[in-house]
This record gives structure tokens, sequence and C-alpha cells, in this order.
């Protein structure tokens, strides 16, 4: 697909509500198995469209997160092991 | 053999194969265990159109064969026929969300790889549609490989269709089933989607319902404001609604005392009946409307998919006492009783989190504990009005519940830095869309619920109240004695006031102590049994429970009885369920005995801080 300019991949969890983006790389190595198999039963993948709508209200964590159709709480951590490429609207 | 062909309901976590097995089983279930896990099998009948029964088993919701946790390695036992207790499925049912096709078509293609025969429904084909999305089922269908068939379980819409393909599929011959090959889970999930888009018919973007919901409930003010409010009404609603009803059964036992005591001449039996069995296990039928208005609480949350978003509020929370936004729910259950609290927390995926969660979940002020403190709390705190219409005996109350909080969060902090370090950190779950629930299986969790505590008022209650009747009253008292002194139960408790004098117990508490190991409750029966049966010789003896306890015990004494109850183990139950859930009798020990030490040391510190105070 298209978008109409793509911008710099960036971590998950510093990509602002509101924005979808796509999913570039996902460092399985910095989580552990669970983790891992947890993020791929929620469908994160290369090339998803994933998109942050809420922030847990204390230190701004867990994040919850579009993914597909379905909206996933995941924590910063394990957001900060998803490289995503934001995508303008 | 005669066995009757096992067919499994299986799918995604929030697919709604509940309520689909619900409409295809009707009242005809059974719950029971999987032997050496503590994973409920929910088994249920159905009734073919030519009359032939089949067997129903709904399995735990599951994202893969490869498990993440206890529920979905029981999933893929059952599934593969290596699970205990259990024989390996004649057929499938899958059940996926027709607007999360994508997702847990996953699964589905895992399933079918299975080669058993299989029957896929598409459920919740009307939310779809809500939010703008056609699907095309004989599409799916070609695809897949097997029968699709459009549901709307909530609604029993397309549950006769459902039954009629499973008819014709137990009918045809069975073609044996070949070995199971596993596809990479990235593939599965790539050829999902790409299945997923193909059924897709049309799709026209909608503002869904539940993302203007959660803009509200899990908006970084507002949402927390919410989730208290709601807390707040809970606990509100569990005293103030359940007055009337609780009279209701008060009076009602106070009748049928009466009645005994008209009908049966004076003496050991009629003291049996009145004081042993109608006083003790009324006392804790008594409770029965405010147990209920809790667990309807938490069933609607549960059900609505609120707790979930509740869980997302305060895992950072959690987080900083070493624990996860998961144990938010089992702690919460706590609060109506430890064990179903216990048993939910096999949804912590994290061992240690997990064990943690355990470890603490008896420190919630369960509904057990509720009987112990309204007795204290009616007897000794004086019923005054503070300002902004609350009420001194009510703020006691909620003073307790605080404590039991901070006491578990604090034992969580120190446990997770000491004997459980390290690991954990995870909390990852999915936000489902929000619905209403049946009211049908709100009332179906309720009828449980009464019949476990019934049960348990008939058995555990009644066995020990009747033997610490006996115990208390065997041999009679002469002139001029009393009767908790001289019966074998004061002998008894005479040895455990010894322990218990320093930290203010009398030897009327001793007593009690011990029955109520059983459960919590039963101390107010045993109370109520010792001090009906001492009463029975005083003339003019008409005084209520409380009367009598507020005459008798000193308030430091009563503040520090209150105390040992924030945090005494006295639950067998609690006990038998953490051993099971933690497969041996290492870590209830572990729960029994720090708890036992917080509860002396704090009805210890209790006491002599009233008698310093002179209270």
């Amino acid at each position: 697909m298209n978008a109409p300019f793509q911008l710099e991949a960036i971590a998950l969890d510093r990509l602002t509500v509101g924005t979808p983006a796509r999913v570039a790389h996902i460092d399985w190595a910095a989580l552990d198995t669970n983790e891992a198999s947890r993020l791929r039963h929620f469908g994160f993948d290369d090339g998803v469209m994933v998109e942050p709508l809420h922030l847990g209200p204390f230190g701004r964590d867990p994040i919850a997160i579009r993914v597909g159709r379905m909206t996933v709480a995941i924590r910063r951590r394990h957001a900060a092991a998803i490289r995503v490429t934001p995508l303008a609207r | 053999m005669n066995q009757l062909p096992l067919v499994a309901v299986a799918g995604s976590p929030n697919a709604g194969k509940s309520a689909l097995f619900n409409a295809l089983t009707g009242a005809r279930q059974k719950v029971g265990n999987y032997p050496g896990v503590t994973v409920e099998r929910h088994s249920g009948r159905l009734i073919l159109g030519d009359g032939r029964p089949v067997e129903l088993v709904d399995l735990p919701g599951a994202y893969s064969l490869e498990p993440a946790s206890l529920d979905e390695a029981v999933t893929r036992d059952v599934l593969l026929g290596k699970q205990a207790g259990e024989r390996q499925p004649d057929a499938l049912v899958i059940v996926v969300d027709a607007s999360n096709l994508d997702n847990h078509l996953r699964f589905a293609l895992q399933l079918i790889e299975l080669g058993l025969p299989t029957i896929l429904a598409l459920n919740m084909v009307d939310l779809a549609k809500r939010d703008g999305l056609e699907l095309s089922a004989e599409r799916l269908s070609q695809e897949l490989g097997v029968p699709v068939i459009d549901t709307v379980a909530v609604r029993r819409r397309g549950v006769p269709e459902l039954q009629r393909a499973l008819d014709d599929m137990l009918s045809a011959p069975v073609c044996g089933v070949h070995e199971h090959v596993k596809s990479d889970l990235v593939h599965l999930q790539r050829r999902a989607r790409d299945i997923a888009t193909a059924a897709v018919v049309s799709e026209t973007p909608v503002r869904r319902w539940t993302h203007r919901l959660d803009a509200v409930l899990l908006h970084p003010i507002v949402g927390p404001i919410i989730l208290f409010a709601i807390m707040f009404l809970m606990f509100q609603a569990v005293f103030t609604w359940s007055e009337v009803p609780k009279s209701w059964i008060e009076d009602g036992m106070a009748w049928l005392g009466g009645a005994v005591t008209q009908a049966v001449p004076s003496g050991l039996v009629r003291s049996l009946f009145v004081d042993g069995v109608i006083g003790g296990v009324g006392a804790v039928i008594t409770f029965l409307p405010q147990i209920l208005i809790l667990f309807f609480f938490i069933l609607l949350l549960e059900g609505t998919g609120y707790m979930v978003r509740a869980a997302f509020l305060m895992d950072r929370l959690m987080h900083a006492v070493g624990l996860s936004g998961r144990a938010f729910i089992p702690l919460l259950s706590s609060f109506a009783c430890a064990v179903p609290g216990i048993m939910a927390t096999r949804t912590i995926e994290d061992p240690k989190d997990r064990l943690t969660t355990i470890l603490v979940a008896p420190l919630m002020t369960c509904s057990a504990r509720i009987p112990v403190y309204t007795l204290i709390i009616a007897a000794f705190i004086p019923n005054t009005r503070l300002s902004w219409g609350v009420g001194l005996q009510g703020l006691v109350m909620f003073c307790l519940y605080v404590c039991g909080i901070v006491g578990a969060l604090l034992a969580a902090f120190v446990i997770r830095r000491g004997v459980l370090k390290g690991g954990g950190g995870g909390f990852m779950m999915e936000l489902p869309k929000y619905q209403w629930p049946l009211l049908k299986d709100v009332a179906l969790g309720l009828l449980t619920r009464t019949e476990i505590f019934l049960k348990r008022a008939g058995t555990i209650i009644l066995g020990t109240t009747i033997v610490l009747w006996a115990l208390a009253s065997i041999p009679q008292a002469g002139p001029g004695q009393k009767q908790s002194e001289v019966s074998i139960a004061g002998h008894i408790a005479d040895g455990i006031e010894v322990v218990v004098k320093p930290i203010g117990f009398n030897h009327d508490i001793a007593l009690a102590l011990l029955p109520a190991m059983a459960a919590r409750e039963v101390a107010v029966a045993a109370i109520a049994t010792v001090y009906s049966i001492d009463s029975s010789d005083e003339p003019g003896g008409a005084k209520t429970l409380e009367q009598r306890l507020n005459h008798a015990w000193p308030l430091p004494t009563a503040l520090a009885f209150l105390a040992w109850f924030i945090f005494a183990p006295q639950c067998i139950s609690t006990i038998a369920v953490t051993r099971r859930e933690t497969n041996g009798w290492k870590w209830p020990l572990v729960m029994v005995s720090y708890l036992f030490v917080l509860a002396y040391v704090a009805a210890g510190l209790t006491y002599w801080t009233a008698v310093a105070l002179g209270l």
C-alpha cells in the first residue's frame, strides 16, 4: 500500500496517540518467549497496521493499541521492542 | 464402550464461545474440573434432530495451539487427545468473531489442520454489520474447506442451522484423522489475513461504539474517577440494598427458633436445634444477600468487558508493588471470596506474578468477614452520624477494607522483593468489545454462587456448629458455674487463651477461633452459640448478641479482634484451593504462617495502643 509519504521508523511507545503506523520490525529477542508468542497471537507482525489509542492514567503506561481489528493493551516496555513507520493521514 | 460422540467447542477468547455453548446445550450443563489442573471443564448435552444425544465440551479460549497460559495448555491437550480425563473429540465447532476474523482465523486454521470433522460458526455477524462489515459465509467456506454458518449466539440466531450441520457431519462416515503437521504461526497468520480479506463483501468504516465508550472510560482523568465511582457504588449497594432481605431472613430465623422452642421440650435437644443449628447457621445465612449483591456486580463488570478496562487503568499502580493489572480482577473477586479470586489468577501468565497474587488474595476483605465485622461494629461502635451523612460505623467498616487493601499491597511489595524476586512485569490483554451480558447468564452465575454458599452453610458450617455446640454443652455446668468454662470446648480454649491473652483476647474469643478455622463467619456462629448457651440459665435473658458482647468484652479487645480478622487466614477452603493451585503444601504453609504472624502483630498493636489510650 502507498502512504502519502513515509516518516522515519520509531519505537511504538514513542508514537503519539491517534497516529496510524505500520510495523517495520519487531525485536523478538527483547521479549521473553511467552510475551513474544502473546504479541504474535495478538497479530503483531511486520507490515501490520497499528495505532495507539489510549495511555494508562499513571505514568502513561500501559498503552492500548489497535492492531488489525483488535484493541490490545501492552506495557510501554513491550511497545519499545516494536519499531513502526508512522503514516501521515 | 457406549460413549456419546464428543464435540468440542473451541475458539479464541472473546469470540462468544460460551454464549454459543449455552445456546446449544441450554440448561443441560455440568461444571467440573480437569484432573490435576484447576481449569474448569464445562460440558453439556445436545440432542440432535433424530434424537441422538451428543456430548458437548466448551474448551477454554485460546489464541493458538502454542499455549501461553494454563487454560490454553488444556485446550491444546484436549484437542490433541493428550489431556488426562478427557477423550479426544470426535468433531469440532470452531467459533470466530466475525468482526475480528483476521485474528481468529489463525487459530481456526490451526484447528482445521488437525483433520477432525469441523464446522465453523461465524459468530456475532450482527455486530460486524453494525460496524459496517459484511462477510460471505460461502466464500469463507470455500477458502477453509469446512462448512461455515452465520450465528448470533446471544440471540440464538443460526443455532438450528448449526445443529443441522452437526447432525449431517456426525452421520457421515469419519475418515481417519491424519497426523498433526504444525504450520508456522507467522504463515498461518498471513494466510488468515488473506482469507479474511477474501471473505469481505463490503466494508464501510463506522465510528464504533466501543471506541466512543473507551474514549471516556479509559480517559486518563475521567477513567479513574469513573472506576472509583463504580467501586464506591458497589460497596454502598452491598450494605444498603441488602438491609431489607437481610431483615427478612433474620425474622424468619427468629420465627423458626421460636417455633422450635415451643414445640420441643426444654433440654439438650432443644438447645441443639435452637442454639446450635438455627442460631449458628442462621447467623451466617443472613449474609447471603450481601454476598449475592457483590457477586452480581462482579459478574456484570466481567460480562460487559469493563473489568479488563479496570485492569488497564490499575496496571501501573499494581506494577509499583510488583503485581500486574491482571491481578486486579482476581483481587477484586476476592472481595467476594478468595476462592474464586485465587482460581481467577490462572489468567496471569507470569508464574511469580501469579503466586504473589495468590499469597495476598486472602487479605482482601472477603464477604465471610462481613458477618464478623458487622457484629463487632454493631456491638461496640456507637451509631453516631458524622458530617455529610457519613456514619461512624460505616467509616470503621471502610477503614477495615482499606487496611486489608494496604496490607495486601505492602505484602505484595515485600514478597516481590524477597521470596519471589525477579521476573514478571508482563501485562498483555485484549480489550474486548463492550456488550450487555445476557441477564440469563448473570442469573446462572448467581445461582451457582448461592448453591456453593448454601452448601457451605449446610455442610462445613452446620457441621462445625454442631460439634462446637456439643463441645460447649458437655458436660453440663452445675449451679454457680459458667457453661463456657466447664465444657470440653472451654478446656481447649484455656490452652489457646494462654497464647492469645497478650493480645487482649479473652476466653470466649479463644473458643471462637478454633471453629473459625473452617470459615471466618463461623466465628459469629460460635460466639452466638456460646453466649446463647451461657444465657439460657440467665433470668430475663432476651438480650441481643450485640448487647451481650458489649457487656462482656472491653473495647480494646473488640478492636483487637477486628484487627485479627483483617489478616488471619481462617478459611480451610482458601488453604485448600491454594494447595491445589500451587501443586503442593509449600505455598499454603507460607501463606498461613505469614498471615497468622501479621494477624497476631496487628491485633497486639491494636490492643496495646487502645489500652494505652485508655479506651
